[in-house]
């Protein structure tokens, strides 16, 4: 908290306008980040939210390979945009939220491309079942927080998300869109 | 005589836009009545979608409608019918053609304001022009349901009227719309 106190976080600024490498970005910001969804239903984009998440960053522009982030999200808080499909989305044939209440995202490696770009590869285990998968993602400063985007393909049956009659394509596309925004500020020193 | 005889009959263009958007209207409003009470199934977004995509369909075909009758006016009604069910054959008849237009584009505004896009057929996505909005979205479903069960009453009213000329006053009404009818005066 000690970002609250304008000397310490104007101090934070000039380090990250300065030397990035004096700046390691810890906490994450859950109001001012977001993980969304889009699905196809019938060719029809339709866009959900996971509103409730627990992300654990550390990340260093400076020496990236050695960032690493954990995130658990809480499907139960699934918000499709619709009651009904809410209802429908925590049952077994679809999440499952009794026996699996919650995904994990474990980074493994981060590797660094060009213009604050990265790649974030790791392990997303969703139902029980944990599969290999890595995202582009973006990194922007805003004032002295760090802001990470990204959005991965998800192909929902490796998962066993929508059985039974869902698991016709044709209704619901097999992939969904996975786009998240994490915003972290500096770690307190 | 044979100029006499085809104005006296709907042209080709009329007669299949007529049939055409019959025929899906009489398919999606009960497709409409049966999709809503569905759980939520593959088959219910199915469903919604083959509706949409109908209500779109008829949304086109009146247009092309409108723009045809504006450039081949319509056949007149029989002398021997009066005055009044002249008029209200003709008030009867604009009320139609206004719902077959408003009750797919309240459908899609619905539509919209749920927070569903309508992508028609399956590729080609209508644009939203409302953002979703619970409250507006109740107000909309109302609003289209009470303008295709208007709509669905006046269809009912139209057919009646038509077998009404055919099997009671023994006109030529419905054979004007019917091309292979057997027309009841010879001329």
């Amino acid at each position: 908290m000690n970002a609250r106190f304008p000397l310490l976080a104007g101090l934070a600024l000039l380090a990250s306008a300065g030397s990035a490498g004096a700046v390691e970005y810890q906490k994450v910001l859950p109001e001012k980040s977001d993980i969304r969804f889009v699905s196809r239903q019938m060719g029809v984009p339709v866009e959900g939210r996971f509103p409730r998440f627990d992300a654990k960053l550390s990340f260093d522009p400076a020496k990236p390979e050695s960032s690493k982030t954990e995130i658990t999200v809480d499907l139960g808080a699934i918000d499709t945009g619709s009651e009904e499909a809410d209802q429908e989305a925590r049952t077994k044939g679809w999440f499952d939220i009794k026996s699996f209440p919650k995904a994990s995202f474990v980074s493994t490696s981060v590797k660094p491309l060009a213009n604050n770009r990265y790649e974030v590869s790791g392990k997303l285990s969703i139902k029980g079942r944990t599969r290999d998968i890595t995202a582009p993602v973006t990194f922007r400063q805003d004032g002295q927080n760090a802001v990470l985007e990204g959005s991965f393909t998800l192909l929902r049956l490796q998962f066993g998300i929508g059985e039974g009659p869902w698991s016709d394509v044709e209704t619901v596309a097999d992939e969904v869109q996975i786009r998240f925004k994490v915003t972290a500020a500096p770690a307190g020193k | 005589m044979r100029s006499q005889l085809s104005q006296q009959r709907y042209n080709w263009g009329a007669v299949g836009l007529h049939w055409a958007v019959a025929i899906l209207v009489i398919c999606t409003f009960p497709l409409g009545l049966y999709m809503v009470g569905l759980n939520l199934s593959p088959l219910k977004l199915k469903l919604y979608s083959y509706h949409k995509w109908i209500g779109v369909t008829v949304f086109l075909l009146m247009t092309i409608r409108i723009v045809w009758r504006l450039l081949r006016p319509p056949p007149p009604l029989p002398p021997s019918m009066p005055l009044w069910e002249q008029r209200v054959a003709g008030a009867a008849h604009a009320l139609l053609y206004l719902l077959l237009i408003a009750a797919p584009v309240t459908g899609w505004l619905f539509s919209s304001a749920e927070g569903f896009k309508t992508v028609y057929l399956g590729i080609i996505p209508l644009p939203d022009l409302l953002a979703k909005d619970k409250i507006l979205a109740e107000f909309l479903r109302f609003i289209h349901m009470l303008l295709t069960f208007t709509l669905g009453g006046l269809v009912l009213l139209h057919a009646s009227a038509a077998l009404k000329h055919h099997f009671l006053d023994r006109d030529e009404v419905l054979s004007r719309m019917i091309p292979w009818l057997r027309r009841r005066e010879t001329p």
